[in-house]
């Protein structure tokens, strides 16, 4: 399931409309991971305040977007271009890489809900094998 | 036995009443064919499949995703035992359609999308914590009777 050419062009047209508002998907993204799925609240018991929206949320959805767009500029070597970020994942985090696929599903619902019609069923597919792609290339350095 | 807050019951009806099934069912599913292509090997009776344009036109596509949805208003109504109401349901997709049960959270997923983009920012944490409570339960339900 690698990205096709046309895959990579959807995913870099959509995110030029996404990229402003960026911090924004990854504040809520993340306030609803962790209210929706609550066993991902585990990896964070460090932060003072884990509601939907509060700093330390607002803060964190913001790197997490950063790394959303570094993995877009490193669209045709994702592997090679998170290589830091998954020796970080892999070694110093240890986040379960089945919470990849939950953090994924909950960016994927906040950008059909703040962008319903650019968010189009191809865009979604696109988007979806991205995600699929950058959790791979994070999960590289686990074992 | 589920256990519902008000919060929770108030939410899946509110989010049922709002919704127009005729929309949401075939958006759901045509969403579910198209992003998860190899879900397409149980319609090998619909006909064109063969894109994402084609899925959407699809007129079977969409007359069953409105039998899908209108099959979740039954568990809305009976919120207090799903498992039992689905019964019947679960045998049919186990011994009769014979679907992956894997299956039934991509749909949910696509569900899940399909009414986020629906009702954008009201779509809050809490409520999406509710509605996919509410799928969690009916796919459970669905999967009870396969052996």
């Amino acid at each position: 399931m690698s990205l096709t050419a046309k895959d990579k062009d959807t995913v870099r047209t959509f995110w030029a409309k996404v990229s402003a508002n960026a911090e924004a998907v990854g504040a809520d993204a993340l306030s609803r991971m962790l209210v929706v799925y609550p066993q991902t609240k585990t990896y964070f018991a460090h932060w003072k305040d884990l509601s939907p929206g509060s700093a330390p949320v607002k803060k964190h959805g913001a790197t997490v977007m950063g790394g959303v767009a570094d993995a877009v500029a490193n669209i045709d070597n994702l592997t090679a271009g998170l290589l830091d970020l998954s020796e970080l994942h892999a070694f110093t985090l240890r986040v379960d890489p089945a919470n990849f696929k939950i953090l994924s599903h909950n960016i994927l619902v906040v950008l059909a809900l703040m962008f319903p019609s650019d968010f189009t069923p191809e865009v979604h597919v696109s988007m979806d094998k991205f995600l699929s792609a950058v959790a791979l290339a994070l999960s590289e350095k686990y074992r | 036995m589920v256990k519902w807050t008000d919060f929770e019951r108030a939410t899946i009806q509110d989010i049922f009443s709002k919704i127009d099934y005729g929309v949401v069912g075939p958006a759901a599913l045509s969403r579910c064919l198209i992003v998860y292509p190899w879900t397409q090997r149980y319609f090998g009776g619909f006909g064109n499949l063969y894109n994402a344009a084609a899925i959407t036109s699809n007129p079977k596509v969409a007359a069953h995703g409105k039998v899908v949805i209108e099959g979740l208003e039954k568990a809305v109504k009976n919120m207090d035992d799903i498992k039992s109401t689905y019964k019947d349901l679960s045998v049919l997709h186990s011994e009769k359609l014979q679907v992956d049960p894997d299956n039934f959270n991509l749909l949910a997923d696509c569900l899940t999308i399909v009414v986020a983009s629906q009702m954008g920012a009201a779509f809050t944490p809490q409520v999406h914590a509710a509605f996919q409570k509410f799928l969690a339960v009916v796919v459970a339900s669905l999967r009870k009777q396969y052996y």
